[in-house]
């Protein structure tokens, strides 16, 4: 098995989940509470990617990311760097393509929650952010919890957007699951079933913690 | 202190009624002014607009010189910045903090020893010694009322609103609260404005009734003014008592109360608490007339009354009667033909004891 891989891939997770933690919950706390009309148009955007496959979004990301495309230059531009085949790059490649296993599930919470509680603290003359701080994070933890593990989780496998944007370039952009395809198209069977088993305990593991936090969510 | 609420807005609902409100009071120090009428009327909408959970359409919403909503200026307070108390109908404690820590939620700004202080205060006045670190969850219904209201309370608002205060709680426990309730308010020298679709409710518990029909005020007045003078058919069908009247216990025995109200003194059957003054509730059509007085009825209430008034309702006529009291009675139009009934002429009321209805008051 390949530690550089591992090591890569759980670095792409944690900025990915960190970033996702960041961005996803006003988005999901805005998604839940506001009575625009046109938030289904918002919500499809964001729902998007758990549809699309993942080559379609790595294919319109590399264009975008390309020397004529707006991301690119922007990056050209402002940091003199490019996006394709850059960690980077399928930073924000994987960003997109997780923003569903984030936002749905904390948008889920935050909705779920009796929105009494949050008025009833605006009332007792508790700021907005406050509120947010002390009444709605607080209660909804168990679904920003189970948003941030489906994050990291997925990013762990992620595997189409990764390749189309990065490719495969050992310590930059070659992740575990690349390094998994690479190992096979290599006829390596034994390396690639070493990191597939790490990959499938990983993914149980995570899923049992979710589902008991789901359980505990319940009996509440 | 004298405080001013003028509430003038519209406010539109897409698959709804539109309420149009227009309300003004001013009142001196404590006082409760009781939102009644059918559900969906709008009067918890009015209430939320009143404390800037929702936002109107049009108008203006003032208090004590205060421009709290303006749609022309443009103008909006947050509910933060209107220093209200709004109690929840189904009180929105927060579960995952402890008694003290829900009272204590609104004094972020206070010194630590000042919060602790008050805190104190409110547990000691709400009757919640020893709960203090319980949850929410581990309360029972009334207590769960009281950390409620502290909480609101303990910021000490200058205008409380209370939506539906009681109907979370079962009869028993409403029958007895209704009673403690005006109590506990009336040592906070807050105004009160307190939405329910329970007139027992809004008459134990206020002073003036603004009744609520399809997002209108129809009429604001005294209990009696509402009750006994409902401004149109309608509104006398929507409140359903037809009398309200101050009354005191005089002398109770075997579940049966004597009351004196005005002049007269009554039988009725008893409240289940001990009290001693109480508002006197009967229906119009519970009332009955006769030119004679008859002894063959078991009819316990027999009130040698004259005629005020005749009004014609639909298929009834609303009879307005001295007998010591106001009493409104409601009788058919042939019954009022046999009898040939005349202003300024004698008649005797009957009423049975089980159709007086006494409410507890407390002022």
């Amino acid at each position: 098995m390949e530690w550089g891989a591992v090591w890569l891939t759980m670095r792409l997770a944690t900025i990915v989940t960190a970033i996702l933690f960041l961005l996803g919950l006003p988005l999901a706390y805005w998604l839940a509470m506001t009575r625009w009309r046109c938030r289904f148009l918002i919500e499809a955007i964001v729902a998007l990617p758990l549809v699309l496959p993942p080559t379609v979004l790595g294919f319109y990301l590399l264009l975008a990311m390309g020397p004529h495309g707006p991301l690119g230059q922007m990056a050209d531009r402002m940091f003199g760097m490019r996006l394709p085949f850059s960690f980077t790059g399928i930073l924000i490649g994987a960003v997109l393509f997780n923003l569903p296993f984030a936002v749905r599930p904390f948008s889920a919470a935050f909705s779920g929650m009796n929105r009494q509680l949050i008025e009833a603290s605006w009332c007792l003359g508790v700021s907005r952010f406050e509120t947010f701080r002390r009444v709605t994070l607080p209660l909804c933890w168990p679904g920003i919890l189970t948003g941030l593990i489906l994050t990291f989780a997925h990013t762990v496998g992620e595997f189409g957007v990764v390749l189309m944007v990065g490719g495969n370039i050992p310590g930059v952009t070659r992740t575990l699951s690349i390094s998994i395809y690479d190992s096979v198209q290599g006829l390596d069977y034994a390396s690639a079933g070493k990191a597939a088993s790490v990959l499938l305990a990983f993914s149980l593991i995570v899923l049992c913690v979710t589902q008991w936090f789901g359980q505990r969510g319940e009996a509440t | 202190m004298t405080t001013n609420l003028v509430a003038r807005f519209e406010k539109r609902f897409v698959r709804g009624p539109t309420i149009d409100i227009d309300f003004a009071q001013s009142t001196t120090g404590f006082s409760v002014t009781a939102l009644i009428g059918p559900s969906g009327c709008g009067k918890t909408t009015m209430l939320r607009c009143v404390a800037g959970l929702e936002t109107p359409e049009h108008g203006t919403i003032q208090f004590c010189n205060q421009t709290w909503f303006n749609n022309k200026t443009k103008t909006n307070l947050s509910p933060q910045q209107r220093d209200i108390g709004f109690l929840f109908q189904g009180y929105a404690l927060f579960p995952h903090m402890t008694v003290e820590d829900n009272i204590g939620f609104g004094l972020r700004h206070q010194s630590d020893v000042e919060r602790r202080s008050r805190v104190t205060e409110i547990v000691k006045q709400f009757d919640l010694t020893g709960l203090e670190r319980r949850f929410p969850g581990q309360l029972s219904g009334g207590q769960q009322q009281r950390v409620a209201l502290g909480r609101v309370l303990a910021r000490r608002p200058r205008l409380l609103l209370l939506d539906e205060p009681l109907s979370a709680l079962d009869t028993m426990l409403r029958e007895q609260l209704r009673v403690e309730m005006r109590q506990m308010l009336g040592e906070f020298q807050t105004p009160v404005i307190l939405v329910t679709h329970d007139r027992v409710e809004a008459i134990s518990l206020a002073d003036r009734i603004a009744v609520m029909d399809a997002g209108k005020i129809e009429q604001i007045g005294s209990i009696q003014d509402v009750f006994s003078r409902p401004r149109n058919a309608k509104l006398a069908r929507l409140v359903g008592v037809e009398t309200v009247a101050a009354g005191e216990i005089v002398e109770t025995n075997e579940g049966l109360a004597t009351v004196r109200v005005g002049f007269a003194t009554i039988l009725a059957v008893a409240p289940t608490q001990p009290t001693h003054l109480v508002h006197v509730c009967i229906k119009g059509e519970d009332v009955s007339l006769s030119t004679e007085s008859n002894d063959m009825t078991t009819v316990r209430n027999q009130l040698p009354a004259i005629i005020k008034s005749l009004t014609p309702e639909g298929p009834l006529i609303r009879v307005v009667l001295d007998c010591g009291f106001e009493l409104t009675s409601l009788i058919t139009r042939p019954a009022s033909e046999d009898l040939q009934l005349k202003v300024d002429e004698r008649v005797t009321a009957m009423i049975k004891a089980p159709a007086i209805h006494l409410i507890p008051r407390t002022v």
